[in-house]
């Protein structure tokens, strides 16, 4: 099957491209060819043949100036801003196009180097308007920068009274994305990223000559879950932000590294910040997590942060209206109810958003009380090896290697939207290493090509088993990189334990014959950001078992998930909230403890690889919202049950005594004891018949599944949008 | 003083008589993007006729497997010949359905391309050269009588629905200028009373004889020919009686 014309394919894996360190280990080992010296304004630098000229420039720590090239992008040499002399050359060449001959001699500062850059520039700025006063993209714009750096410092366009500048119609491509098209300069980059990277093609160039345009030809949104990126792409201001239009110039704002929580895979983001605010959020770079992409739920639901806060600490008065009240009234009253309960119908429930530190604070409190009710949201079978191992609950394979796979099987899980960025990794895998996936559940729409095996979970016995007569076992068997993917919410059903049992005995039997032995076959993919951490930690996923014993206090941590509901509780049971959002959680409390959002702390989130990260405050949080983990410090004082900890670094020193991976930041620990998780769970191997369903189905299902997002009036606009462009033809 | 006055002045009268800023005049007869209209929606019904389905079979046979998108202009080109010369966007979708083809990637080609039309158009379509040659030789008053004859404007259809005119450049017949195309044919070294004659046929629906009304037979002179007038010369002709065999 050829995915992709062959000239993409090549420009795409030329060697001297980053791989990600975590990838490198498994990179094929091929015979090197030689590599060939090359001059850069007569710096000498050896590299692989097929190397650019613009990358091997970019090894000597030469930078050509570029609009169209993109290193994740396929090559188009269409903007010619990169045109360099070349030695013996008759004309300039493109730099991002032209590959390395030996000895080639290259000159990026040479006059003729000069004189075209500085008419490739003119060709573009002729058409291009004059607004930057009114553009969203000023101060962080390509075509500013470059024309204040390899620019003329006069323009020879004087047609401006007698024909004008071209002008071109603004699309409409959703209510994430502003066009400005007269502003386009047809790098293609928003092209060529639908198309390779999010796989919805539905942006191309209409027209020819001077009538050229970018844009869709029929009136449609781009329903990608990886729309924002092309905002980050686009050199100029045709595409901006339209939540954050004409809120903040670049130099204005504060800029934060932190780490996303809306989806499991913790993406590395800046958070920019300006009057205690958040304005907007971008991707960091991060190889081994998102690349430099970031989806549209992490980018946009930001502005959820500023609504629906709770800022004050709240009791219910005798109607069961809550009432704003001072801090030690509410953690009196918190006390007071968790005194006069037995530590066994004491419950604590955390939620999907909530950080180690106030997990493990929580966790320190309930049991110095003498309780043992600590637990998740999100179920986990306890059967077998439970969440002692810890390869039983985390991506094993690790993100980045996912692209080194040759076989992907995906169980009960619709990763394009449970986990977007994984989606894209796996689906580079498809387009640039001819690897194929397969599906059992739902058939969904991934964007890429797949085999779909079935929904029901006997396929999947029938696999473990070696029973099957399906090709998928051959390909599987036949692989030398298989990965396994188990969506952690087929867990929840009564079939859970078995489907576990199963998938582990799967990857297992296929890891035992691999010849790589470094290689992890075994991954299941978390539903949230604070999931791993509470296993880490101890938590017992799950609240069925203990919300059926009639608990007295039930202590939700951000538990906004829905399934604490008054209805499973008793009538005199008091329920003490503590989390930033007023939704579900809040809704059904008794006494609220305004917490701080992600942005607003420095937590620790353990994301679905098991790899810890920090976020870090951008902005303090609302009123008299307070970091978690203090508020439950300052509850365990009342209580008499003091934690022994006063700072964060006492905390994180707890957290490193429970396990050193939560405070590894950045790192990754490569997890072991496969083959006794899959001896503990031989046992459960009991005959499945249900059927593998996913939540998420459709784009209108992933923009809003959290407290955040919920609250995010852009993430209700998409989630509109994309249900009125279903009842468009296009 | 005077100086200073004068550049006074000058600068008053350009304060005053600043141009409103318009944006520039569409260069060409087509937008390149989509706007539905009761004949051009994609609810439009297309489907290929079964003569056009072999045809489409055949093309296909063509390319090899993994390149069947190369036979996407033939296929637009069935499409719009089978739909009255213009080219509807269910029939795009359609050949992008045949082709297995993200429906993006034929609107880029269905735009890129002047002779696949995007708008109804009349039975007969008109293409009037303009380009130098046929304009030295009179072409703007064959223009102005196609006109006159089909009550039509440039880039516009008729009021009886039988004719559009395009003014298009070199159509490569610029030996037998001035020159138009209806549909397939050319009609060259035409007069006003040619072109008069050629349009009053279609509106009768009849078929004008093709090609050059000066009597020749292609693009040879006028006069007959002024050269190459004698015998071919047959094989070995002028060779050194050494190299003859």
């Amino acid at each position: 099957m050829l995915r992709q014309p062959l000239s993409r394919a090549l420009a795409l894996s030329s060697p001297s491209r980053a791989a990600p360190i975590a990838a490198k280990r498994y990179a094929q080992v091929q015979a090197q060819p030689e590599k060939v010296e090359v001059f850069i304004d007569d710096k000498p630098v050896y590299v692989p043949p097929g190397t650019t000229v613009l990358q091997a420039a970019a090894m000597v720590g030469v930078e050509i100036p570029r609009f169209c090239y993109h290193e994740r992008l396929a090559v188009a040499g269409n903007c010619r801003m990169c045109l360099v002399e070349v030695e013996k050359s008759p004309k300039p060449v493109a730099a991002c196009a032209m590959p390395v001959m030996k000895g080639m001699r290259v000159k990026t500062t040479s006059d003729l180097t000069k004189k075209a850059r500085e008419g490739v520039m003119e060709f573009l700025l002729v058409n291009h308007p004059l607004d930057c006063p009114i553009c969203d993209q000023g101060g962080e714009c390509d075509l500013q920068d470059q024309s204040m750096a390899f620019g003329s410092d006069k323009s020879r366009f004087t047609d401006i009274h007698f024909s004008g500048k071209r002008a071109v119609e603004d699309k409409d491509v959703g209510p994430l994305i502003k066009t400005i098209m007269t502003r386009c300069i047809h790098c293609t980059r928003c092209i060529r990223f639908a198309s390779e990277v999010a796989g919805v093609d539905d942006f191309g160039t209409t027209g020819r000559g001077t009538e050229m345009q970018v844009g869709t030809y029929v009136e449609k949104m781009f329903l990608s879950e990886l729309s924002g990126n092309i905002i980050d792409l686009c050199p100029v201001g045709a595409l901006t932000s339209k939540p954050y239009s004409f809120a903040a110039r670049p130099w204005e704002t504060r800029r934060i590294d932190s780490v996303d929580v809306l989806d499991p895979l913790g993406s590395n983001i800046v958070v920019a910040t300006r009057t205690n605010e958040v304005l907007r959020i971008l991707p960091r770079t991060n190889e081994e997590i998102n690349e430099e992409w970031l989806s549209d739920k992490s980018r946009f639901a930001c502005d959820g942060l500023k609504r629906q806060r709770l800022v004050t600490p709240m009791i219910a008065d005798s109607r069961g209206n809550l009432t704003p009240v001072e801090w030690e009234d509410a953690i009196v009253a918190a006390a007071q109810a968790i005194r006069d309960c037995p530590p066994s119908k004491l419950v604590a429930v955390a939620g999907e958003l909530a950080d180690a530190e106030s997990l493990i604070a929580l966790k320190d409190l309930v049991n110095r009380l003498g309780g043992e009710n600590v637990c998740t949201e999100q179920y986990f079978p306890m059967e077998g090896a439970g969440t002692d191992l810890r390869s039983s609950y985390v991506l094993n394979t690790k993100i980045a290697n996912v692209e080194e796979a040759d076989f992907v099987l995906l169980i009960g899980t619709n990763v394009r939207f449970e986990a977007p960025l994984l989606n894209a990794r796996i689906r580079k895998a498809f387009l640039h290493k001819e690897t194929d996936v397969a599906l059992i559940g739902p058939e969904v729409d991934l964007t890429y090509e797949y085999m779909h095996v079935g929904d029901s979970s006997s396929i999947l016995k029938d696999l473990a088993t070696g029973s099957s007569s399906h090709e998928v076992l051959k390909r599987l068997q036949s692989a030398k990189r298989p990965v396994v993917i188990l969506g952690a919410d087929q867990l929840k059903g009564s079939e859970g334990p078995a489907l576990l049992a199963y998938t582990q005995e799967l990857a297992l039997r296929l890891q035992d014959q691999l010849e790589d032995k470094e290689w992890k076959v075994l991954n299941v993919l978390q539903r949230t950001a604070s999931q791993v951490a509470a296993l880490d930690i101890g938590y017992k996923p799950g609240v069925g078992k203990v919300l059926q014993d009639g608990p007295k206090v039930v202590f939700l941590l951000g538990a906004d998930a829905g399934v604490v509901t008054r209805e499973t509780l008793p009538k005199d049971c008091v329920v003490i909230y503590q989390g930033h959002h007023g939704d579900a959680g809040a809704s059904i409390a008794d006494i609220v403890f305004p917490g701080a959002a992600y942005t607003e702390k420095r937590g620790t989130y353990v994301n679905a690889e098991g790899r810890a990260q920090q976020t870090l405050p951008a902005v303090t949080p609302p009123g008299k919202a307070r970091e978690d983990w203090k508020i439950i410090r300052a509850l365990s004082e009342v209580l008499g049950a003091r934690l022994p900890y006063d700072n964060l670094d006492e905390v994180r020193d707890r957290l490193a005594e429970i396990s050193p991976a939560l405070v590894a930041y950045g790192d990754v620990q490569n997890n072991n004891y496969f083959a006794q998780a899959r001896a503990l769970a031989q046992s459960l191997q009991k005959p499945v018949s249900g059927k593998l369903d996913v939540q998420l189905k459709q784009l209108e299902d992933f923009f809003m599944t959290d407290a955040i997002s919920r609250a995010s009036p852009t993430m209700a606009k998409c989630v509109q949008a994309v249900l009125k462009q279903k009842q468009s033809p296009y | 003083m005077l100086s200073s006055l004068r550049s006074g002045v000058q600068s008053l009268w350009r304060v005053s008589s600043r141009a409103l800023q318009t944006s520039s005049t569409l260069q060409h007869d087509s937008l390149f993007v989509h706007r539905d209209t009761p004949e051009d929606n994609p609810n439009t019904p297309f489907e290929f006729t079964p003569e056009n389905k072999q045809r489409i079979d055949a093309l296909l046979a063509i390319y090899p497997d993994g390149h069947k998108r190369g036979a996407m202009i033939p296929l637009l080109d069935l499409a719009q010949r089978q739909n009255g010369g213009w080219l509807p966007i269910s029939a795009m979708h359609k050949v992008a359905e045949l082709l297995n083809l993200p429906k993006m990637r034929v609107y880029e080609v269905a735009t890129f391309y002047t002779m696949f039309i995007r708008r109804p158009i009349g039975k007969y379509h008109v293409q009037v050269c303009t380009t130098t040659p046929c304009w030295l030789r009179g072409s703007d008053t064959v223009l102005q009588a196609i006109k006159e004859a089909t009550g039509c404007e440039v880039g516009g259809n008729s009021p009886c629905g039988k004719f559009s005119i395009s003014e298009v450049e070199c159509l490569g017949a610029c030996v037998n200028a001035p020159m138009i195309q209806v549909n397939d044919d050319y009609y060259e070294d035409l007069s006003i009373e040619d072109t008069k004659e050629i349009i009053e046929k279609l509106k009768r629906d009849e078929k004008p004889k093709p090609g050059p009304r000066s009597g020749r037979f292609a693009s040879e002179p006028l006069g007959g020919l002024t050269s190459l007038t004698e015998e071919p010369t047959g094989p070995g002709f002028g060779l050194q009686d050494a190299l003859k065999a």
